[in-house]
């Protein structure tokens, strides 16, 4: 007898010819498209134009994007089901158009958008970007300096941020696991680049890029390795294969339940939750502040993003098995980030910490896995989208402020140098306290609001012990943010104060924005929630 | 015949104040009520640099007007309420929908009842006084155009507080007035402990708000809205275990706004503030907030005898604990703040005796907004009077010096302790009776309460304005500017008088149809009540003029001291309870509440943090910089995570 | 599934072992029957007859990596290129064209990588 799969060998399938909807994905073909112009421009502009090219460019391109996704976004039709969810799968199966979808993208375009003015402000540096002139060149070396006198810039953080961004917008739309873990690696590996190019302290950065680099390299291959176990439990790559496996399932269960469980350690890894989280302080405080902003907000969108759409589409039938899982490690996210935050002395570190606790809060969101009833009310996706939402906005605006509080060496991270900040320079220290406020969810600010939500959405969920610590684990968080506004404002400054740089109109605009959107979306959040709660469960 | 009966029947229930009608005609001007102080303080704040010169001399004026402004139309509002049915005196005003999803709903609506319109007239009658006041104290002060903005500020969130018609509106208020709380505490920023009182009582208030955002969040669960009038029509609906961890996650809130035990620490080192902060913030207003959330939730407190009971014994320990605090502190500033504590403490006590007491709560809550204020701003005077001194102990025969504050302070006095006539005769009477009528002991304590509010009060007067002079050198006491002292007579003046709301039954039928009413029986007239309480007031008053007037008070407090009786009151105890009450307030006071021992006490407070600081140097140590142990936690981590996944199957 | 399908696997492991016990036993064998008379000469690293210099961490030129990735491009672009050949036919030009998309891709890095001057060696 002879094997059936050598017959078919013998007499290849025809393969048919893959229908792609390339209106449904011209949000991210736009992107890849400016990414790649990015990288030609590198190749054949002259040095000169290149910085005024590269940032037309990236600025543009996303622009068109947003457009792009506004138009998507407006003709999603209602899917099929029991439960509201707009869009459709397309492109074989490998990408998932949905409200949800959308909504990411759009919110990845805006935080990157701001990011990119960061990117492009130079009056902070003398004319020069934040970023190192030669990345090839060792810290200290002639040829750095060779470099700064020569006034030679790294443009290449443009199409490096452009496919970083590719990345963020295909992670949390990826609806099969390979389409997925490729996502998960365009986005990872241009962010561990872009850690390592400060102007300042240079040493420090490629420390962290070296230590983003080999950690995510390592937790990514345990997301590959879940993604093999849990292909070995349901033959195929599909999130609907697997919920469907997921449902009929008899036997197999450790091979499911040790796959779930690694690649919860890959996603978890990326937002940055307990005991993964151990990157985020080194990266956050190493890495050029206008990529930490872009990150810090990017990432966790991305991240969040995949994560609810693995576990709530393709193991959502599982959900009993992972949910005390999550429980464990959210609580140990919120308490771990908010403690450690309490003795931080680097404002970057602080944050940092501060994004871990946030990390958590978000989980408790998605641990609460409440898909919402007919009548009610905000679910777990509505609700993560909007505190990534109010936390992206806050976190740019936070980090941009970093950007220009400065001294002869550069940026001025030490929190015991911010003293007297606020008789400085009132209204920049007034920005960083609201932002400071809105993380530890005072009303009126956007971050009230997004505490409110996912944590009514995990209570609604059944979780409410899980809120019980979470909103504990807030006060002990406003505690630090407090000690920061207790610093800016009530400190007398030792020796000579901090100073505030001027910078270009770019940042301002970042600042303004940023202050906008954390006291708009506190006061009438109701149009955003609205778009959030629209947006609908994913597609199968 | 039905139908006439029927309509008698529906006016003689009092109709349900909670089926407001919507605002119009003059009720429009409630959100522009909030909106006045609101805009005025971004501009006091935020109107900063050179260019804003003319800001600095004349911001004050502009503070003051907008707080004017506010009160005008609260009178305006008020008159016209009166003017209405009692079925009709509850208006709702919905300005926009602020948040909106799917089927839940959050208004951004404001409710103007009974009950809000005396606080709108409280806050901003006091207010506007003490903006009056303010600016002769902070005359010198080369940020009073900010001081101006942060008070205007506080009365805007305060008007919010009290005029919510959504627990979520009020939590914003809750949340707003902490705010200015917190910036007005550390307003003299150069003063190290006034930044570190200011830290101290927004995290106490945090350890509170965390109990009213919990109760919100259940209401949200259990209920589907948090608006008043949802929550009372949904609240019968519930379970009784339901209603009762509302009501005591409602109490854990008051507890840390209003000072309560076990929550009540951050007041006293609040006194670090600007006076006329502690006499708006920290002795009329805010602090009473945690009274009006009590009264205001009187539908869920109406369904569990089991919070309620906790709300009886939160007020009585914190009536007591006050007292003590107060007989013990020689600052001026914090013996007031001692017995605001204590008086508060009657009002929640009043307020867990349900339909009875919750009226009686309100009408002391004024009486004692006005005494109260009347007291810190005279305190303040004599302050001003004594460069900035606070020592009680350095005062001393300031009576002829400082007539007017003397006179006014004494009217305050005499309303504080009840003497016959004035208002706090009228209002603390009521709630002894009715916790008389509630539970004999509660009555008993409750009444020695009295007797020892008398005695430090008394002290206080004795040491400050009579006695021999015993002040610092190159001190020069005098009178404060008219400025100042034109507040005190109005206040001295509405402490004699605050009495009178009570005449007729005047205050409880206002707000019966807000909260009820039901009148308590009585073992014995009235009278007799009123004889006994007088009675004791003078027994306090006597032993203090025992142990104060008639000998000198020592210029430092005596070092020595020994705990020889309980009942005593002679100078030895009250510092012996100095000391053992000033190092941990109401340490020793809240042995007995286990249940919110843990979260509250003050030296489990400074545990908490202490642990969370360690703690949190601990996890610091763990994080090396090594990439290597960094994998090794991952993998850790990994591990943690498959075992957790794989355990809950087996399990 | 189950237990049968895993069973399956049972002759690759039997070739497994199989292999490494040869190997093994060889190896053995070898250590068992040769004399073991090291001196330091022997010992040595052998590099092509010439004395060993440094130790035997060294760094080598970064270049060598940009010449490696850049035939690993090309080795997997490969990869993909035989299979569509096989089906071309009968998809048509919308194959041709979205394989030429895709050789774009790689031959945009090749110029990248040819105008930031990776590809002289000097």
């Amino acid at each position: 007898m002879i094997h059936p799969l050598l017959v078919s060998a013998s007499a290849p399938p025809p393969i048919d010819s893959p229908t792609i909807q390339y209106g449904d994905l011209s949000p991210l073909l736009v992107v890849a498209a400016v990414a790649l112009l990015g990288v030609m421009v590198e190749a054949f502009a002259p040095r000169a134009l290149r910085f005024t090219i590269q940032t037309a460019l990236a600025i543009g391109g996303i622009v068109v994007a947003l457009a792009a996704t506004v138009w998507v976004g407006l003709g999603l039709d209602r899917a099929s089901g029991d439960v509201l969810a707009r869009g459709r799968v397309v492109a074989e199966g490998a990408v998932a158009v949905d409200g949800p979808s959308v909504f990411m993208w759009g919110l990845v375009l805006l935080f990157a958008l701001v990011s990119m003015l960061l990117f492009a402000e130079r009056r902070l540096e003398g004319g020069l970007s934040a970023f190192t002139g030669q990345a090839a060149a060792p810290p200290g070396s002639a040829m750095e300096r060779e470099a700064v006198e020569h006034r030679i810039e790294h443009t290449e953080v443009f199409p490096l941020a452009m496919f970083a961004l590719v990345g963020m917008m295909l992670f949390p739309a990826a609806n099969d696991l390979l389409t997925m873990f490729v996502a998960l690696e365009v986005l990872s590996l241009p962010l561990y680049l872009l850690c390592g190019l400060a102007r300042r302290r240079r040493l420090l950065s490629q420390e962290s890029a070296m230590k983003y680099f080999l950690l995510g390299a390592f937790s990514s291959a345990f997301f590959a390795y879940g993604i093999a176990l849990v292909y070995g439990f349901a033959g195929g790559f599909g999130l609907g294969d697997i919920d469907q496996a997921v449902s009929n399932r008899i036997d197999g269960q450790n091979l499911l339940l040790a796959g779930i469980a690694l690649m919860a350690v890959g996603v978890m890894f990326k937002v940055g939750a307990v005991p993964f989280h151990a990157w985020t302080p080194d990266v956050y405080q190493g890495a050029p502040t206008a990529v930490t902003a872009f990150m810090a907000a990017g990432t966790k969108v991305a991240a969040f993003g995949a994560m609810l759409r693995l576990f709530f589409v393709a193991f959502g039938g599982a959900s009993w098995d992972w949910r005390p899982m999550f429980w464990v490690v959210a609580i140990l996210t919120m308490v771990v980030g908010a403690v450690a935050a309490v003795t931080q002395s680097d404002v970057k570190r602080m944050l940092a910490y501060s994004s871990i606790a946030h990390a958590g809060f978000i989980l408790v969101g998605v641990t609460g896995a409440f898909v919402g009833t007919r009548d009610a009310s905000v679910t777990s996706v509505s609700s993560v989208l909007f505190y990534l939402t109010v936390y992206g906005f806050s976190t740019i605006g936070a980090f941009a402020i970093v950007t220009i509080v400065r001294d002869a060496s550069g940026e001025t991270t030490q929190l015991s140098r911010w003293a007297g900040l606020g008789r400085e320079s009132p209204l920049v220290a007034g920005a960083f306290a609201l932002f400071m406020l809105a993380f530890a969810g005072i009303p009126l600010t956007s971050g009230f609001i997004g505490k409110w939500a996912v944590f009514s959405a995990a209570w609604s969920g059944g979780a409410w012990p899980l809120v019980v610590v979470a909103v504990l684990a807030s006060v002990v968080a406003a505690s630090f943010y407090v000690r920061v506004i207790v610093t800016m404002f009530f400190t007398e400054p030792t020796g000579e104060g901090p100073s505030v740089a001027v910078p270009s109109m770019a940042t301002t605009a970042v600042i303004v924005v940023a202050v906008v959107v954390t006291v708009l979306l506190g006061v009438v959040p109701g149009p955003v929630l609205d778009l959030a709660q629209s947006a609908g469960a994913f597609v199968r | 015949m039905t139908a006439p009966t029927d309509l008698l029947l529906a006016t003689e229930q009092a109709p349900d104040a909670l089926a407001p009608v919507a605002a119009s005609g003059v009720f429009v001007l409630i959100a522009v009520m909030i909106l006045v102080p609101l805009v005025s303080s971004a501009l006091l704040v935020l109107g900063d640099g050179p260019r804003f010169d003319l800001a600095d001399k004349r911001g004050h004026l502009l503070g003051t007007a907008a707080s004017l402004a506010s009160f005008v139309i609260g009178v305006v509002l008020f008159v016209t309420l009166l003017g209405r049915d009692a079925g009709d005196r509850s208006i709702e005003q919905n300005l926009f929908a602020w948040i909106h999803v799917g089927g839940f709903q959050v208004d951004m609506t404001f409710l103007y009842d009974p009950l809000s319109a005396l606080f709108v007239l409280l806050i901003t009658g006091v207010g506007t006084l003490i903006h009056v006041y303010s600016i002769g104290y902070m005359e010198h002060d080369p940020r009073r155009r900010r001081f101006f903005g942060f008070l205007n500020l506080f009365i805007a969130a305060m008007l919010t507080l009290v005029l919510a018609g959504d627990y979520l509106v009020l939590f914003l208020g809750w949340e707003g007035v902490g705010l200015a709380s917190y910036l007005l505490i550390g307003f003299w920023q150069h003063k190290q402990s006034a930044a570190v009182a200011a830290k101290k009582a927004f995290v106490v208030n945090r350890v509170g708000d965390v109990g009213l955002a919990l109760a919100i969040m259940l209401m949200f669960a259990q209920l589907g809205t948090t608006s008043f009038v949802g929550v009372a029509e949904g609240i019968e609906q519930v379970s009784s275990g339901t209603a009762t961890a509302l009501g005591l996650l409602l109490l854990l809130g008051a507890c840390g706004k209003s000072a309560q035990v076990p929550l009540q620490s951050w007041l006293l080192d609040a006194m670090e503030g600007p006076t006329p902060v502690s006499a708006l913030i920290h002795a009329a207003t805010m602090v009473t907030a945690g009274v009006y959330l009590v009264v205001r939730s009187n539908f869920i407190y109406e369904g569990t005898e089991a919070a309620r009971t906790a709300v009886v014994v939160v007020g009585l320990v914190t009536l007591i604990a006050g007292a003590w605090i107060g007989c013990a502190k020689d600052d001026i500033k914090k013996a007031l703040a001692g017995s605001t504590m204590s008086q508060i403490g009657y009002m929640m006590l009043a307020a867990g005796l349900g339909p009875a007491g919750y009226a009686y709560a309100i009408f002391h809550l004024i009486t004692h907004g006005f005494f109260k204020a009347n007291m810190f701003l005279g305190a303040g005077s004599v302050m001003h009077g004594m460069d900035d001194e606070v020592d009680m102990r350095r005062y001393g025969g300031l009576a002829r010096l400082m007539p007017l504050t003397f006179g006014t302070f004494a009217m305050g006095y005499l309303a504080i302790i009840g003497f016959p006539g004035f208002s706090g005769f009228f209002s603390k009477d009521r709630i002894i009776e009715a916790a008389f009528a509630e539970n004999v002991f509660v009555g008993i304590a409750a009444a020695l309460g009295a007797g020892v509010t008398a005695f430090y009060m008394t002290r206080l007067m004795i040491m400050t304005f009579l006695s021999s002079r015993r002040w610092k050198e190159n001190a020069h006491p005098h009178e404060s500017p008219a400025v100042m002292t034109a507040p005190l007579v109005v206040l001295a003046v509405a402490s004699v008088l605050g009495g009178f709301l009570v005449l007729g039954g005047w205050i409880s039928d206002w707000l019966t149809p807000v909260t009820g009413y039901e009148t308590h029986e009585l073992a014995v007239p009235a009278w007799v009540f009123s004889v006994g309480i007088t009675v004791l007031v003078a027994i306090g008053v006597a032993v203090a003029w025992a142990t104060y007037g008639r000998r000198d008070v020592p210029s430092t407090a005596p070092e020595k001291v020994s705990f020889v009786t309980r009942a005593g009151r002679r100078d030895l105890y009250g510092d012996a309870v100095n000391e053992a009450v000033l190092m941990r307030p109401g340490d020793q006071a809240t042995r007995g509440l286990a249940v919110f021992d843990r979260i509250g006490v003050d030296g489990a407070v400074r545990a908490v943090t202490g642990g969370i600081g360690a703690t949190s140097s601990l996890l610091r140590r763990a994080q090396t910089g090594f990439v290597r142990s960094y994998s090794l936690t991952i993998f850790g981590g990994a591990l943690i995570v498959l075992v957790a996944v794989l355990a809950v199957n087996l399990a | 599934m189950g237990a049968d399908y895993l069973w399956s696997y049972a002759s690759v492991a039997v070739v497994g072992l199989l292999g490494v016990a040869l190997a093994a036993g060889m190896m053995g064998l070898n250590r068992f029957l040769r004399p073991s008379r090291p001196t330091r000469e022997k010992l040595l690293t052998y590099e092509s007859g010439v004395d060993p210099v440094g130790t035997g961490w060294a760094q080598s030129n970064v270049r060598y990596f940009v010449y490696a990735y850049l035939y690993v491009i090309f080795a997997v672009d490969a990869v993909f290129l035989f299979p569509w050949a096989t089906v071309f036919a009968q998809i048509g030009w919308a194959a041709a064209v979205e394989m030429a998309v895709f050789l774009g891709f790689i031959a945009l890095g090749l110029v990248y990588a040819w105008r930031k001057g990776v590809l002289t060696w000097t």
